[in-house]
C-alpha cells in the first residue's frame, strides 16, 4: 500500500473514535499523579522534550528518577509544594478513544475542586492505597462522584506491589467498598489491581505478579467501558441559547440538545409559553439535518412564527419537564464566604439566569459519614439539601434522570462568583408544600414567646372554643356563599368567626404565588397557617378553597390540628357549577384555553368521610349554615 | 447516523455552544485573531456557530510588527473571504521606539509588544470577552486555566483564585472594566486541530507546509530569514527543506526539518514526531514556569 493511503485511512478511522471523559481521584499520597503519568506516558501522550524539561526539574527538585506526578501537577505552586490544588485537564488517546481527564485534588478542603472535575466526567477513576483500604477519603470520593451522577465508578486498588500483590488484600478492600456502595446510587462500579510505580496493571494486563486476577487493565477497562447508553435519549430538552435573525425571512433558535432527539416535522412546545409548532428544518453550515441527537450544537427554524428567546425550551407537548420556581436541591458550596441565607443570588441552569433565593436550608450531609446534621448555612466545601425559590419559572428535570437539565449553578450577585453547585431532585410527596415538615422551632434561633393570655382564658372570654371549618369542592360550587352565611350565622348567635377565601388570600398573603403544583401547595399551607392563628386568638376560621387533593387538606389539618379541623365538602355536580361560573373557566377548559381546571381537566379528590355535607342542589345555604352551628354548639365548641 | 457523537462531533459542538454563550451574554466580544491554525479553526466554528447569519463580533490581531510576511497576506485574504470585521491593534509607541527581541530579550519585547499591546487593545476597545485560540495541552499551566477565565481589571489572571467551572453552565457575571477571556479550544488537542483542519479544508497559513526556504542553522534550531536578523560569526543562509509547526514573530519562531507537503503529512510527521509544539516558540524557554507568569501579567 502507497504511503498516502495509510495516513488516509488512519485519519478516517481516527474520525471515528470516541470520547470519554473521566476524573480521577485520590491523593498524592495514593499515587494518583502516578498513574496519571503513567497512563499519559504509555499513551504516548507525553513528548519526549517535555520528558526532557521534567527530567530537568525532576533534578532541580532532587528526586532523582522520573517522577510521573510533574506531568500532572502544573501550577508553580503545586510544584514547589507537591501538591495537586486545582483541577487539571490531561488529554491522551489511544486507538479506540480520545480521553480527557479531569485530574482532581483529593484533600476534603478541595472537595469543589473534585465536583468541578466530575460535572463533566462520564467515569471515574477512585484511587485506593492498598495497604491503608478504605479509609474515609476514598467513600468521600465515591459519595462526590455519586452525587455529581458519574455513570462508571473504576476503584483502582494501587501499590499492590507493597503487599505483595496478595489477593486477599484486595478482595478485602473490594468487599468492603461495594458495602459501603450500596448505599449510594451506583450504576456500575469494577475494581482493578494496580501498580501505578511498577505500571502493574495500568496499560497492559500485568501477567507476573497478579495471575489471580482475570479482569482487564485500567487503560483496557477505560477504552471498553460501554458509554453508548448513558445520554438520554428520550426526553426531548432543547435550550434555546441564542436566537438568530439575519434577515426578515429567516427566524433560527440556536441551541445544544440537552436530551432527547429533535427531528425535522416533529411537533414541538415551546416552554414557558406552551406555544406550539412543528420543527421545520434543522440548519447546520454543513447542510439540513434530519435530526439532532444529545450533544449536538445546531440551528432549529420552526413553521410558525411564536415568540421564543433565549432560555426557554423546546420540548414535546407529551414530555414535559417540571416546571416552577421552586426547586429542592443537593447543593455544594464553593465559595469562601459562606452561604447568606439571606443573600443574594442568581441561578443559572441551561440557559437561563435569574435571581434566586436561598428558601430553606433542610440540612448539612457530613461527606465523610454521610449523615444528616441540622444547619442554618452552607460553608466551603459542605453539601446541603436546599430548597430555592427563582424569580422566573425554571424548566427543569431531576438531576438523575437528566443531568443537563437537573444541573445549576448559583452565582453571588455582589461578587459575581461562582458559589454553588446544585443538582435538582426529584420533589417527595412529602415536599410538595415547602417548608411543611419541618418541625416548628426547627430553628433554635426561632422559639415562640410563651403566651401571656392562655387559650383558656381566651375561650372564657370569647365563649368559644375556636375551630377551623374547611370547605373543600369544585370551583363555583358555592363554598364561598356556604362561608359568608355561617360567618353571618354565628356572628349573629354571639360567636365570632372569620371567612378567609381564595379571592381574598391571592389579592395579599399569597400574592407572590403562581398556580403551578407547587405555588398551589405552598398556598393551602400558609392558609393553613393563618387559620391556626386565627384559632389561636380565639376566632374560629372558615375556610373556603377548592383544595382539590386529600393530602393538602390533610397537611392542612396537621398545621391546624386535627381536633379542630372540621371538613365540609360542598356536594354538587360539574353542570351546577357550570351554571353557577360567573368567570367563564368551565367554558374555557372545554375549549382548551384553560387548563388545570379541578374536576374538569385537572383531578379532584373528594373528602371520604367529611365532618359534614352540603348540597347546594337540594338545600339552601342559610340551612345548611343553620345545621353546621347547630352541631358545633352541640359539640359545645361555640 | 450513530446515536453517539465522535470526538471531532463533541469537541465541534462545545466549542459552538461557547461561542454563542459568549455572544448572548456579553455586549462587546471580541474574538482575539493571530493567523495561525488554531485561530483558523477558531474562526470556523464561529462562522458554524451563527450560520447562515455572520459571525457578530469582530476578530482582533494585535499585531507586533514582527510577523512573517507570508502570515500578514493570508490574515488580509482569509478576512476578506469569509466577510469577517478585522481589528488590528499595535503597540505603536513601543514599535516606534524600535523594539526588538535582540536587544531587550524575549521577556522584555513580548512584554510590551505582546502583553501590553493585548491589554491596550481590550482596554481601548471596552471588550467585556476576548475568544482566545488556547488549548489546555499546549503547556502546563493552560492545563488548569477555565474555558471562561476571569481577567480584573488590570487583564490579570489569578490561578489560585478561579471561579469553579461546571458542566457547561458558564458564569459571565463581571463588573465594569473587568473582562472574560474564552477559550473554545481548551479541549481540542494539536491532532484534533489538524484533524479538524483535514477534515473541514479549513486554508491555513502555507508555512505550515514544507518547502525549501532560506534558513540560518543555530544549534539546532533553523532560524528564518523573514527580516533582518543579527547573525552571528561564520553564519550564512542556506536553503533546507522545513516547515513551521508554531506560527508567531519571525525573530523568535523557529523551523523544524520536514517534508510534510499536505495536512495528511503533517499529522503523520506529528504521529511520530519527538518535540512537543511550544518547543519552537524560543519564548518559552526563558525561566521555568515563564508561561504561567505571562499569562498572570495578561498574556493569553
Amino acid at each position: 500500500m502507497k504511503k498516502g493511503k495509510t495516513i488516509e485511512a488512519f485519519l478516517k478511522e481516527n474520525e471515528q473514535k470516541e470520547l470519554l471523559r473521566f476524573s480521577s481521584a485520590g491523593s498524592v499520597d495514593d499515587g494518583k499523579s502516578t498513574m496519571l503519568g503513567h497512563l499519559l506516558h504509555d499513551a504516548k501522550g507525553v513528548y519526549e522534550d517535555q520528558l526532557a524539561s521534567i527530567r530537568n526539574a525532576s533534578k532541580q527538585m532532587a528526586k532523582g528518577e522520573i517522577d510521573y506526578a510533574l506531568f500532572t501537577d502544573g501550577l508553580k505552586a503545586e510544584r514547589e509544594q507537591g501538591i495537586t490544588i486545582d483541577v487539571a485537564y490531561r488529554y491522551f488517546s489511544t486507538p479506540k478513544r480520545k480521553f480527557i481527564v479531569a485530574d482532581t485534588p483529593g484533600h476534603e478542603q478541595y472537595t469543589r475542586n473534585m465536583a468541578t472535575g466530575a460535572s463533566t466526567a462520564q467515569l471515574a477513576v477512585i484511587l485506593i492505597d492498598a495497604r491503608l483500604g478504605v479509609l474515609v477519603q476514598s467513600k468521600r470520593h465515591l459519595f462526590i462522584s455519586s452525587l455529581m451522577g458519574i455513570p462508571h465508578i473504576i476503584v483502582a486498588v494501587n501499590k499492590m506491589d507493597l503487599v505483595d500483590y496478595s489477593e486477599e488484600v484486595f478482595t478485602k478492600i473490594k468487599k468492603d467498598f461495594s458495602a459501603f456502595a450500596r448505599k449510594l446510587s451506583i450504576k456500575d462500579l469494577r475494581f482493578v489491581p494496580i501498580s501505578a510505580l511498577v505500571g502493574d496493571n495500568v496499560a497492559s494486563r500485568d501477567k507476573e505478579h497478579m495471575t489471580w486476577y482475570e479482569g482487564e487493565s485500567l487503560l483496557e477497562l477505560l477504552e471498553n467501558v460501554y458509554i453508548g447508553s448513558d445520554s438520554n435519549m428520550v426526553d426531548l430538552r432543547y435550550p434555546v441559547q441564542y436566537v438568530l435573525r439575519p434577515n426578515l425571512d429567516f427566524r433560527g433558535f440556536c441551541g445544544q440538545v440537552a436530551s432527547g432527539v429533535i427531528k425535522a416535522g416533529d411537533e414541538v412546545m415551546a416552554l414557558p409559553s406552551g406555544k406550539r409548532s412543528r420543527v421545520k428544518a434543522i440548519v447546520t453550515m454543513d447542510g439540513n439535518l434530519d435530526r439532532a441527537i444529545p450533544g449536538q450544537s445546531v440551528t432549529v427554524t420552526l413553521e410558525d412564527e411564536i415568540d421564543i428567546s433565549r432560555g426557554d425550551m423546546l420540548v414535546r407537548p407529551n414530555n414535559l419537564p417540571q416546571i416552577g420556581r421552586h426547586i429542592e436541591a443537593t447543593l455544594i458550596w464553593m465559595s469562601e464566604r459562606p452561604m447568606d441565607p439571606n443573600g443574594s443570588y442568581f441561578i443559572k441552569q441551561t440557559t437561563m439566569t435569574s435571581r434566586c433565593r436561598i428558601d430553606k436550608i433542610r440540612y448539612r450531609i457530613d461527606v465523610n459519614t454521610l449523615h444528616r446534621e441540622k444547619a442554618d448555612h452552607l460553608e466551603l466545601n459542605e453539601i446541603g439539601r436546599v430548597s430555592i425559590v427563582s424569580n422566573r419559572k425554571l424548566m427543569y428535570d431531576p438531576f438523575d434522570q437528566n443531568r443537563a437539565t437537573g444541573s445549576f449553578i448559583l452565582i453571588d450577585a455582589i461578587t459575581n462568583n461562582t458559589v454553588g453547585a446544585g443538582m435538582i431532585i426529584r420533589r417527595e410527596s412529602a415536599d410538595d408544600a415547602p417548608g411543611l415538615n419541618e418541625q416548628s422551632g426547627s430553628d433554635e434561633r426561632l422559639k415562640r414567646h410563651p403566651d401571656a393570655v392562655g387559650t383558656a382564658e381566651r375561650r372564657e372570654r370569647l365563649g368559644q372554643t375556636p375551630q377551623t371549618i374547611w370547605i373543600t369542592g369544585l370551583v363555583a360550587s358555592g363554598k364561598s356563599d356556604l362561608a359568608y352565611a355561617l360567618e353571618k350565622e354565628i356572628f349573629e348567635k354571639g360567636g365570632l368567626a372569620y371567612v378567609l377565601d381564595g379571592e381574598d388570600m391571592r389579592l395579599g398573603l399569597c400574592k407572590d404565588l403562581d398556580f403551578t403544583a407547587c405555588d398551589k401547595a405552598e398556598h393551602i399551607r400558609r392558609v393553613a397557617e393563618a387559620a391556626k392563628i386565627l384559632n389561636e386568638a380565639g376566632v374560629t376560621a372558615i375556610c373556603a378553597f377548592v383544595s382539590p387533593f386529600k393530602k393538602a387538606r390533610s397537611q392542612a389539618a396537621e398545621i391546624i390540628g386535627k381536633e379542630r379541623f372540621k371538613e365540609v365538602f360542598v356536594k354538587a355536580s360539574l353542570e351546577y357549577c357550570a351554571k353557577n361560573d360567573d368567570k367563564g373557566l368551565y367554558k374555557g377548559a372545554e375549549d382548551g384555553s384553560v387548563k388545570g381546571l379541578a374536576g374538569v381537566n385537572a383531578p379532584y379528590e373528594a373528602p371520604d368521610t367529611p365532618w359534614e355535607t352540603f348540597c347546594p342542589e337540594n338545600e339552601g345555604k342559610e340551612a345548611c349554615a343553620f345545621r353546621i352551628f347547630e352541631k358545633l354548639r352541640k359539640e359545645g365548641k361555640l | 447516523m450513530e446515536d453517539t457523537l465522535t470526538h471531532l462531533q463533541q469537541l465541534e459542538s462545545e466549542s459552538i455552544h461557547i461561542i454563542r454563550e459568549v455572544a448572548a451574554e456579553f455586549a462587546n466580544p471580541v474574538m482575539l485573531y493571530s493567523i495561525g491554525k488554531d485561530s483558523s479553526v477558531m474562526v470556523r466554528l464561529a462562522q458554524k456557530a451563527f450560520y447562515p447569519a455572520p459571525i457578530p463580533f469582530p476578530l482582533l490581531h494585535v499585531d507586533t510588527n514582527f510577523k512573517f510576511h507570508d502570515m500578514y497576506a493570508f490574515r488580509d485574504q482569509f478576512c476578506k473571504d469569509i466577510g469577517a470585521e478585522l481589528r488590528i491593534y499595535r503597540n505603536e509607541e513601543a514599535i516606534k521606539a524600535g523594539t526588538n527581541p535582540f536587544e531587550l530579550g524575549t521577556q522584555k519585547c513580548c512584554a510590551l509588544l505582546k502583553t501590553k499591546a493585548l491589554v491596550d487593545a481590550l482596554r481601548l476597545g471596552k471588550y467585556d470577552a476576548a475568544f482566545g485560540g488556547a488549548r489546555r495541552d499546549e503547556e502546563k499551566s493552560r492545563a488548569k486555566e477555565r474555558i471562561f477565565s476571569f481577567r480584573d481589571e488590570m487583564g490579570q489572571w489569578e490561578p489560585k483564585n478561579q471561579r469553579p467551572e461546571l458542566w457547561n453552565l458558564y458564569n459571565a457575571k463581571i463588573n465594569k472594566g473587568e473582562s472574560i477571556r474564552v477559550f473554545p479550544l481548551s479541549n481540542w488537542t494539536e491532532l484534533d486541530v489538524w484533524q479538524y483542519i483535514y477534515k473541514e479544508n479549513i486554508p491555513i497559513v502555507p508555512m505550515y507546509f514544507a518547502k525549501e526556504r532560506e534558513m540560518v542553522v543555530r544549534d539546532d534550531m533553523l532560524i528564518p530569514l523573514d527580516g533582518p536578523i543579527p547573525l552571528k560569526k561564520g553564519e550564512k543562509p542556506e536553503k533546507v527543506m522545513c516547515r513551521f509547526r508554531t506560527l508567531g514573530c519571525y525573530p523568535c519562531t523557529g523551523a523544524i526539518r520536514s517534508t510534510a507537503k499536505t495536512v495528511p503529512e503533517i499529522i503523520e510527521e506529528m504521529m511520530v514526531v519527538t518535540i512537543s509544539e511550544r518547543s519552537t516558540r524560543i519564548i518559552d524557554h526563558d525561566t521555568e514556569g515563564s508561561m504561567e507568569i505571562k499569562k498572570r501579567e495578561g498574556y493569553f
